[in-house]
């Protein structure tokens, strides 16, 4: 049986990996391959890697560190953050990323979701959305790090994604991200009701027991998290233990 | 040295990248002879199945890879292509392996791809060597072999019992991807180069 997985997220800038809550206040907390391998040591299933440089030089060494990656990691990886291109994932598959994730670039343009996977297939192709709850209770779409609302609607565009080919969606509350009390387990529950596809829950988790909700009440196919092991407040082998407990299947 | 082919289905490196972390002497090739005289044949492949077998036809090498005597692992798509047939583009393969590849039932319980870990069984034959029962390896697929006398090993998804990996004569071959499976991908790797 398929497990449910388990995905450290990495924030990388000038090849350096950082994790800020709201994105903001950042902080250093090591070398993106070296934590990593502890990561895959340790029980991740995948890890992701965001690179948040604001610069060229930035993005440039950011593909150098993805070719070390593959290099020294022998579990899959994604790689998001910047991409606005076909050009810009064929690059990182060739430096050795498993998946790449895309996000204001598709919702500016959402051809270029089905031009990557009719390209190297759905597989590769993770669709990253940051989604808000309005005061209406309407969840809509954000850019800029959760500041600005678009004019496309959650379930609308997740299923347009699913479409085009997206073969995951990696769905972030910007209500709930940095804030370590949980995800929102209803939106969840739906989402991951109405997709073909599998969905990765991000943003919120504060201790293992959050990820074990999202895993089991909201449905999720893995869940996604960073500060809490980035600060040590849970470990990976410790969520999984958890997850055993309640009769989730996870790779230990 | 080990020769992993090249035919133009998608992304070599992370071939590449675990046989380096095992210490072997590789090469990527598509020449015939380099092919013929290595020790053992990689055969990975990410992409669509009928794409596979039209690169490998084009490139001659469809005739040349079923009469290799040296050992030979396919991965993925490079599993798929020795088959018989894929309902992945309709396409016939170098029937290596006596068995069909079919799509996976679309289910809610049971998502394709199916993509992550799961478990191996009814594992057999040295490939596996000092290895259990119920270890996770590494899927991305939506297509799988099914079960047939040269199955050597199982794995289920939702319903479908497939076969996640094969062996006829000096052929291997695994649906996962080993060189994503972690130490249980590394140790099977490692079995292969010294079987």
């Amino acid at each position: 049986m398929l497990t449910k997985r388990i995905i450290p997220c990495l924030d990388v800038k000038e090849g350096r990996t950082v994790k800020g809550i709201h994105f903001e206040n950042l902080t250093d907390v090591g070398d993106p391959v070296t934590l990593g391998q502890h990561y895959a040591r340790e029980g991740a299933d995948e890890l992701v890697y965001l690179d948040i440089s604001a610069t060229q030089q930035g993005r440039n060494t950011f593909t150098q560190l993805v070719e070390r990656i593959a290099d020294g990691i022998h579990i899959p990886f994604t790689v998001g953050g910047g991409i606005s291109s076909l050009a810009d994932a064929s690059r990182l598959l060739d430096a050795g990323a498993d998946k790449v994730s895309i996000n204001s670039a598709a919702v500016a343009r959402p051809e270029l979701i089905g031009e990557i996977a009719q390209r190297y297939g759905s597989q590769f192709v993770v669709v990253a959305i940051d989604a808000k709850q309005r005061p209406d209770g309407e969840w809509f779409i954000t850019t800029h790090g959760g500041t600005r609302f678009t004019e496309r609607e959650l379930f609308a565009w997740a299923h347009e994604a699913q479409e085009r080919g997206a073969g995951e969606i990696l769905l972030t509350s910007m209500n709930h991200d940095g804030t370590r009390l949980g995800y929102p387990i209803p939106l969840f529950a739906r989402l991951t009701a109405e997709l073909r596809i599998p969905v990765i829950a991000s943003g919120g988790a504060g201790c293992a027991a959050h990820l074990v909700e999202v895993l089991t009440a909201g449905g999720a196919d893995a869940a996604l998290a960073a500060s809490i092991f980035h600060y040590g407040e849970t470990t990976i082998a410790a969520v999984k233990r958890a997850l055993a407990a309640q009769g989730v299947s996870v790779r230990i | 040295m080990i020769a992993i082919v090249d035919y133009g289905m998608g992304n070599l490196r992370s071939v590449e990248n675990a046989l380096h972390r095992l210490g072997a002497e590789y090469c990527l090739t598509r020449n015939p002879q380099e092919i013929l005289r290595a020790d053992r044949v990689l055969l990975p492949g990410v992409g669509h199945a009928a794409q596979a077998v039209a690169n490998l036809r084009e490139s001659g090498l469809a005739e040349l890879i079923p009469n290799l005597r040296r050992p030979v692992l396919g991965i993925c798509v490079g599993l798929q292509l020795l088959c018989r047939h894929s309902e992945e583009g309709d396409c016939e393969g170098l029937g290596v392996f006596d068995t069909f590849v079919k799509r996976f039932p679309d289910s809610p319980e049971a998502k394709v791809p199916h993509m992550g870990w799961n478990s191996i069984g009814n594992l057999d034959g040295k490939l596996f060597r000092g290895m259990k029962g119920g270890s996770f390896v590494y899927y991305v697929h939506s297509f799988y072999p099914a079960l047939c006398p040269d199955t050597i090993a199982t794995t289920r998804h939702g319903d479908s019992l497939f076969s996640a990996a094969l062996k006829y004569e000096n052929f291997y071959a695994t649906q996962f991807h080993p060189e994503k499976s972690g130490e249980v991908g590394e140790q099977i790797l490692q079995n292969f180069l010294t079987l």
